[in-house]
């Protein structure tokens, strides 16, 4: 190209990459300040991350959070949002946010709805009309919420239908895509990602990686994956995205959130990851440790007079037993709240933990001790995530 | 402990002093106890908790809720205050919960029920005594029988509270004596009689004779006595007691009502009421800024009222109901009108949510029941309650009392701010009712 305009500073800057797997360590320059990655985000559905403030999850070190597009675009509603200052002005978050696109939650929470080419067409769950969610109307909506990354409307299809429907929705999200981005009003600051779809058929991702990296968008997700499939598909998808997506672009895997996954997919190559998970199963009581969870309603923790973590310097962990969250989480939502934090607390420590194993070159070491502290013993490790970093070089022994 | 009082009109005006492991905390007086729900302040976390200024140095702590811990607590061995993660708070343990019913009809000459999570717990005296010894409390009351709270009490039932109360003290005090564990803690007195003075008169004499550290008001929660009753009991009962202890009531929260407990006489209340507000999803908005003429201050901080608007109907999700406990001391936050107010939930309040956030924000946290709306609410609701106990000391100090008062009762007397009319408390309704 003859004159380029000068380039927008790329996104994604790369500070280190492993030596043996495809794992990288960087810097997502983001309109509302740097994000290290590997990052995890919380997930903060209503504009809130369930019950924990904006001060808390500064103070844990968040730096990027969600909000969702559906949920948000239905109550308050966008113009509200809008006039509240956008999304960060609304919930008063001072740092980064993305929102999704409102296809997923859609299809997956509506049950009328239907897809046509125009966009998601579905019943309003708060009245009696009839609503077109279309890539243009995604747009609008996530442009006036704000967020510092926007997600392209897709055509979501479950990752274990098979048949025309995949492709259908593959070649769909591609043409949505070029919709999203010339509805996006804000490119320089807030920046689409495409969504990788083609569910588990090879031909399908690869056709779908093909068009859309020819499209000059800042980030991509991988999308269509983590909905029950088995797990040594999910990560051959996975790896062949990674595989075929830029170096200089963020990859984001939308909707991982356990521990080991997170840790096998950075090995794979993934900056980005979300899940519900951390925050909806500390309702359920259950703290998340290195070795796996507690079940801190059980009985067996009533008098355990020990922190849910002896290592872990969340505010949860250094100011009360398990004991004592055992007790109260059968009085106040407090409890909840303890939780909350030391699971999200976790998950950055984990992040944080594996971006400096990443740039002191000792990643695949690290990944080597978080195995054997999770699973104890070689013959407890699950197959799939053996094979998975095998194949970037990571033996396990 | 000790009572340091400064000669003010119209209350008892001073602090308790030397309270805590080292001595160094204390109470102003009059104040308020945090409340707590099994050691913790409501949706609070110690972050959160922190954020909230005028936090009250003595925590109260509800005998229902440990007494389900108490062979957790034996085991622990480092006492409550340590097992609940606040090492350096004094605590004041009550009998009874001030929030969670309590079933009439179960106490006995030799034990009082307790109702927690896993249903009725019959305390004895050595019982109820194990218990704090594990415990370790800084004040904790004694065990009583104030079953007199629920309708019609005939005189002789409230002899019979007064007697059991009596013989259940001389009990723990000998057991007190005998238990090194608790040289510590000082006992708190019931005063009980429901609403027969003779006997109120005599439970206090009685109980001042006896070596306890100071006193609870017993049996004034709820709407069975009338009001002009509850408060000549109050007074006539703080009359026969030492000016040198202090007195807590139980089951008093409204900020009219405490100034009335505090004109005679009473230096402690609960903090409860701020949490019964944040419950409903409401808002405290009243204003305790007497030093302006108060019908301007009165508007300034609720904004125009308009009649019309003041009616909680249910919007467009069918979910937003007032309850009709709401009292005019604050805004029913879930009523649609809220949705797209950007204002703090009180103007000029320094709170954490209302530097932060909007009320159209907590409004949406509420319809869409998201915990962070209890949360935040509940930081607004202790701050601004414990800055009215604060209002309370300063306007004692100042020989100011009566305006406070004029600027209460004229808020007490506008009707709940959200609620439809009608829906008045009876406190509030009550033809007994006047502005002083
Ligand atoms: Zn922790
Ligand atoms: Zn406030």
């Amino acid at each position: 190209m003859a004159a380029p305009a000068p380039a927008p500073a790329p996104l994604l800057r790369v500070v280190a990459e492993c030596a043996r797997s495809r794992a990288r360590a960087g810097e997502l320059r983001l309109p509302h300040g740097a994000v290290p990655c590997p990052v995890f985000m919380p997930v903060g559905t209503r504009g809130t991350a369930k019950g924990v403030t904006a001060a808390q999850l500064d103070a844990l070190g968040c730096r990027i959070c969600l909000g969702n597009t559906y949920h948000l675009g239905t109550r308050p509603g966008p113009e509200l949002v809008q006039r509240a200052g956008g999304l960060h002005g609304f919930m008063d978050w001072p740092h980064n946010l993305l929102t999704d696109s409102g296809g997923f939650q859609m299809v997956s929470l509506v049950a009328l709805s239907e897809v046509t080419e125009e966009g998601v067409r579905f019943r309003s769950p708060y009245g009696d009309e009839e609503l077109l969610l279309s890539p243009e109307k995604s747009m609008e909506i996530q442009n006036a919420l704000g967020a510092d990354i926007v997600m392209q409307l897709d055509d979501v299809v479950s990752s274990t239908t098979t048949g025309p429907r995949v492709e259908e929705a593959m070649r769909r999200s591609v043409r949505w895509l070029d919709r999203c981005i010339a509805a996006n009003r804000h490119p320089e600051r807030q920046h689409l990602f495409a969504i990788i779809q083609g569910g588990l058929d090879p031909a399908l991702r690869t056709k779908c990686l093909e068009e859309m990296t020819r499209r000059d968008v800042p980030g991509f997700a991988i999308g269509g994956l983590s909905g029950g499939e088995e797990k040594a598909q999910f990560w051959r998808m996975v790896k062949l995205s990674t595989e075929r997506l830029p170096r200089d672009k963020p990859r984001y895997l939308m909707g991982v959130g356990y521990a080991t996954d997170l840790v096998v997919c950075v090995a794979l190559g993934c900056d980005m990851f979300d899940c519900v998970f951390p925050t909806r199963t500390a309702r359920f009581g259950s703290a998340l440790v290195p070795w796996g969870s507690l079940q801190l309603k059980n009985k067996q923790f009533a008098k355990d007079f020990r922190p849910i973590d002896e290592d872990c310097g969340c505010p949860t962990c250094q100011g009360y037993s398990r004991a004592y969250l055992h007790a109260l989480l059968r009085s106040d939502t407090a409890a909840l709240h303890h939780l909350t934090v030391h699971n999200i607390a976790y998950q950055l420590q984990l992040m944080r933990s594996v971006r400096e194993s990443i740039l002191a070159q000792r990643f695949p070491q690290f990944v080597r001790d978080f195995m054997r502290t999770m699973y104890g013993s070689r013959d407890k490790y699950p197959a799939w995530a053996v094979e998975a970093l095998a194949s970037v070089r990571i033996p396990l022994d | 402990m000790r009572l340091e009082l400064r000669g003010a009109g119209g209350g008892r005006l001073g602090a308790l002093a030397g309270l805590g492991p080292g001595g160094g905390a204390a109470l102003a007086l009059p104040g308020c106890l945090l409340y707590t729900r099994t050691g913790s302040a409501p949706h609070l976390t110690r972050d959160t908790l922190r954020a909230v200024r005028g936090v009250p140095a003595v925590a109260q702590l509800t005998l229902p809720a440990l007494a389900e811990l108490h062979e957790v607590l034996e085991e622990y061995k480092e006492g409550a205050a340590k097992f609940i993660g606040m090492p350096d708070t004094v605590l004041y343990c009550s009998l009874q919960d001030p929030v969670a019913p309590c079933p009439s009809g179960y106490n006995t000459n030799k034990t009082v029920s307790l109702w927690g999570n896993s249903g009725r717990m019959e305390m004895t005296p050595s019982k109820f005594m194990d218990i704090q010894r594990a415990i370790k409390p800084d004040w904790f009351q004694c065990i009583s029988d104030g079953d007199t709270v629920s309708g019609e009490v005939s005189r002789k039932r409230a002899k019979k509270s007064v007697d059991r109360s009596l013989s259940f003290l001389d009990v723990c005090l000998q057991l007190l004596e005998k238990s090194p564990e608790l040289q510590g803690s000082v006992m708190i007195g019931a005063i009980e009689g429901g609403d027969i003075l003779e006997e109120r008169l005599r439970s206090a004499r009685e109980t001042a004779k006896r070596p306890v550290g100071g006193f609870l008001l017993d049996g004034f929660q709820g709407r069975a006595i009338a009001k002009e009753t509850k408060l000549k009991l109050i007074a006539s009962v703080t009359a026969e007691l030492p000016e040198d202890k202090p007195r807590i009531i139980h089951g008093i929260g409204k900020p009219d009502e405490v100034l009335e407990c505090i004109e005679r006489g009473v230096d402690i209340f609960e903090s409860f009421f701020p949490f019964q507000v944040t419950e409903r999803g409401c808002a405290l908005s009243f204003s305790y800024d007497y030093h302006p003429n108060p019908e301007a201050a009165v508007l300034k901080q609720n904004g125009v009222q308009d009649p019309e608007k003041n009616n909680a109907e249910k919007d467009q999700d069918g979910i937003s109901r007032a309850d009709p406990e709401i009292t005019p001391f604050e805004i029913f936050l879930k009523d649609k009108r809220y949705q797209d107010d950007f204002g703090p939930l009180l103007e000029g309040c320094t709170c954490y949510c209302c530097q932060r956030h909007t009320r159209a924000y907590v409004h949406h946290l509420l319809v869409t029941n998201e915990l962070l709306a209890g949360v935040l609410l509940m930081m607004h609701n202790f701050q601004h309650y414990f800055s009215f106990f604060s209002a309370i000391r300063d306007a004692l100090r100042h020989n100011k009392l009566d305006q406070l008062k004029k600027l209460i009762f004229t808020q007490a007397l506008q009707g709940p701010t959200n609620a439809k009319p009608g829906q008045k408390s009876q406190w509030h309704g009550s033809p007994h009712h006047a502005t002083p």
